[in-house]
């Protein structure tokens, strides 16, 4: 075993020493030096329940399912339930063909076994398959100041940025290992001077810009440092609300995924940049203007990866991360008044709407514009939109999207929400 | 002349072995997956956005690179490859590695007792001067030799 320099409490260090089990050492020992190598001095104990990134079962990953078995075999449990990142898979409800569910089931040929492992060390229950963990209907909601120990790049962003808590982007398996031993290692976004912003980034746009551009543009330029927002506060206000959540959940997912920002702050908006303002910005500051032609260009900069790019689109996805409740509804209220005014009953092509088993079920309880969605052909679902194009069957189709993310790390087409629309009614 | 720098020891050792540099960040995922899933026995590189890398042998050699990019299970995936004896030698960071590095090198050192050595902050100097199939010998304190 490496020699620690670390501060451990006495505790710790019997677990180190291996007095509470081998397993429960290798987890401490896992965590102590991922902290030692990213400059921790201590660990902090969390404050609420980790969120996984891990969801899926991929057979190639035998020694996360021969750990998995380890931990469940020495008894091990997180202390809070955990919520985990979506399902890849929900045959019923986002179609695929027989070659498809083929090449879907040696990828994900080890789901079953490993969401009965993740059952066994403390998943929350077999709803919490959600990269929008924080939602109030989905339940993994931290509150400001807390300590945490997230995985899912777009939910550390949320949670650091838009609820004031503190969370590294970690690993998967080490935010697992934190859970198990409820404390964090403290270095980067759990310390006062890893939240200070390097850049001010100011909005001068004529209205208010998407926010899913918005989210790419600052990730390409800040990359993992912390920008401090200017500008965007005259077109949210100056309380978050749920429309101005929203805005920031998918501008947030935007520059983790097409940069990797853990961290924004939104001058008079954001919880730390109405207590602190400037004063978290560095001494040596760089700025970046994003005005209406800075929109313009990075809107064209995104390269179309179909293989015929004049191909029509074949399968449209919304809610990369998943769409809220008031998201679903407003897409629901979309998509049918739009094909009533146009004269139509059916989406032009395959719609698929992802969000929360939770979001998914409080939506269905408005019975009657969850039967007028269903009529119309389009279909909600639980899944990963990410973790479908993850099959090289269907990275072939010509996919449209509105997410910035999943345009990112696969072949689908990214759109503006009325060029979507316009796709979903018209074809 | 042997061109001689100084790293952080991330996970210390000695060895000596072949280099092969990639000046863009490595991503795990593709780079891996490919091998890892065929189980084949030497693991070619798969990721055709890596110019310097593509369709080169990474197996058990000395992986010179700025960090590490792409999915989070990165990780995961290189623990695998580890562990299956794919792994390389060793892995040498010009920048400070990066979190799905570390937690791959970690893990596997953990978990499967099997060291990959790791040495981080080498500086841009250290991947302006590394050339593929040079033989990098390491030293436990961080040094790092490029013999010529």
């Amino acid at each position: 075993m490496i020699p620690f320099k670390m501060e451990l409490t006495p505790e710790e260090k019997a677990i180190l020493e291996g007095k509470q089990g081998e397993t429960l050492q290798k987890v401490m020992a896992s965590v102590v030096l991922y902290g030692e190598v990213f400059g921790a001095k201590r660990l902090v104990p969390l404050d609420g329940p980790v969120h996984l990134v891990t969801s899926f079962g991929i057979p190639l990953l035998k020694p996360v399912f021969e750990m998995m078995e380890e931990l469940i075999t020495s008894g091990l449990k997180t202390e809070k339930p955990f919520t985990v990142d979506p399902r890849p898979l929900d045959y019923n409800n986002v179609r695929c063909n027989p070659l498809e569910k083929l090449v879907f089931g040696i990828m994900y040929g080890k789901q079953k076994e490993y969401e009965e492992q993740l059952h066994q060390v403390g998943l929350k229950d077999a709803n919490a398959f959600s990269c929008t963990c924080y939602l109030p209907e989905v339940g993994n909601l931290p509150a400001k100041g807390d300590i945490l120990a997230w995985a899912e790049s777009s939910a550390v962003v949320y949670a650091n940025s838009v609820l004031g808590a503190r969370s590294n982007r970690n690993s998967g398996i080490i935010e697992l290992f934190c859970g198990l031993i409820g404390k964090a290692p403290e270095f980067g976004l759990l310390t006062d001077e890893g939240r200070k912003a390097k850049w001010l980034v100011e909005v001068k746009t004529s209205r208010v810009p998407n926010a899913q551009v918005l989210g790419s543009a600052i990730g390409m330029k800040v990359v993992e440092d912390v920008p401090y927002i200017t500008g965007l506060d005259q077109f949210l206000g100056g309380e978050i609300t749920t429309a101005t959540r929203d805005y920031l959940k998918d501008m947030g997912a935007a520059s983790a995924s097409n940069g990797a920002v853990g961290l924004y702050h939104v001058e008079n908006l954001t919880p730390e940049a109405v207590e602190q303002g400037r004063d978290l910005l560095t001494e040596n500051y760089q700025t970046y203007v994003i005005d209406d032609a800075e929109i313009e260009r990075v809107i064209r900069s995104y390269p179309v990866m179909w293989r015929k790019a004049e191909a029509k689109p074949r399968l449209c996805f919304i809610g990369c991360p998943h769409l809220s409740l008031q998201q679903l509804e407003s897409w629901s209220d979309a998509i049918v008044g739009a094909l009533s005014k146009r004269g139509r009953t059916k989406v032009a092509i395959p719609t698929i709407l992802c969000a929360a088993p939770d979001v998914i079920e409080a939506f269905a309880k408005d019975r009657a514009r969850y039967e007028q969605l269903q009529a119309t052909g389009a279909r909600l679902t639980s899944i990963c939109a990410l973790m479908y194009m993850n099959n090289p069957l269907c990275a072939k189709k010509p996919v449209i999207t509105n997410s910035n993310k999943l345009r990112t790390y696969t072949t689908a087409k990214f759109m503006l929400d009325d060029e979507i629309l316009e796709q979903i009614v018209n074809g | 002349m042997n061109k001689v720098f100084k790293g952080r020891v991330v996970l210390p050792g000695n060895t000596t072995g072949e280099a092969v540099v990639s000046r863009q960040g490595l991503n795990i995922l593709a780079s891996y997956q490919k091998s890892a899933l065929k189980k084949a026995k030497r693991v070619i590189c798969a990721d055709q956005n890596n110019p310097d890398l593509y369709k080169k042998d990474l197996t058990g050699k000395i992986i010179c690179l700025p960090q590490t990019i792409g999915s989070t299970t990165g990780g995961m995936v290189l623990e695998t490859v580890i562990q299956m004896g794919l792994g390389p030698k060793a892995m040498l960071f010009a920048e400070h590695v990066d979190s799905l590095a570390a937690a791959g090198l970690i893990l596997s050192d953990v978990w499967l007792k099997n060291r990959v050595i790791t040495i981080d902050q080498l500086g841009p100097e250290f991947l302006d001067a590394v050339q593929d199939g040079q033989t990098i010998e390491i030293k436990e304190d961080g040094t790092v030799l490029i013999c010529s």
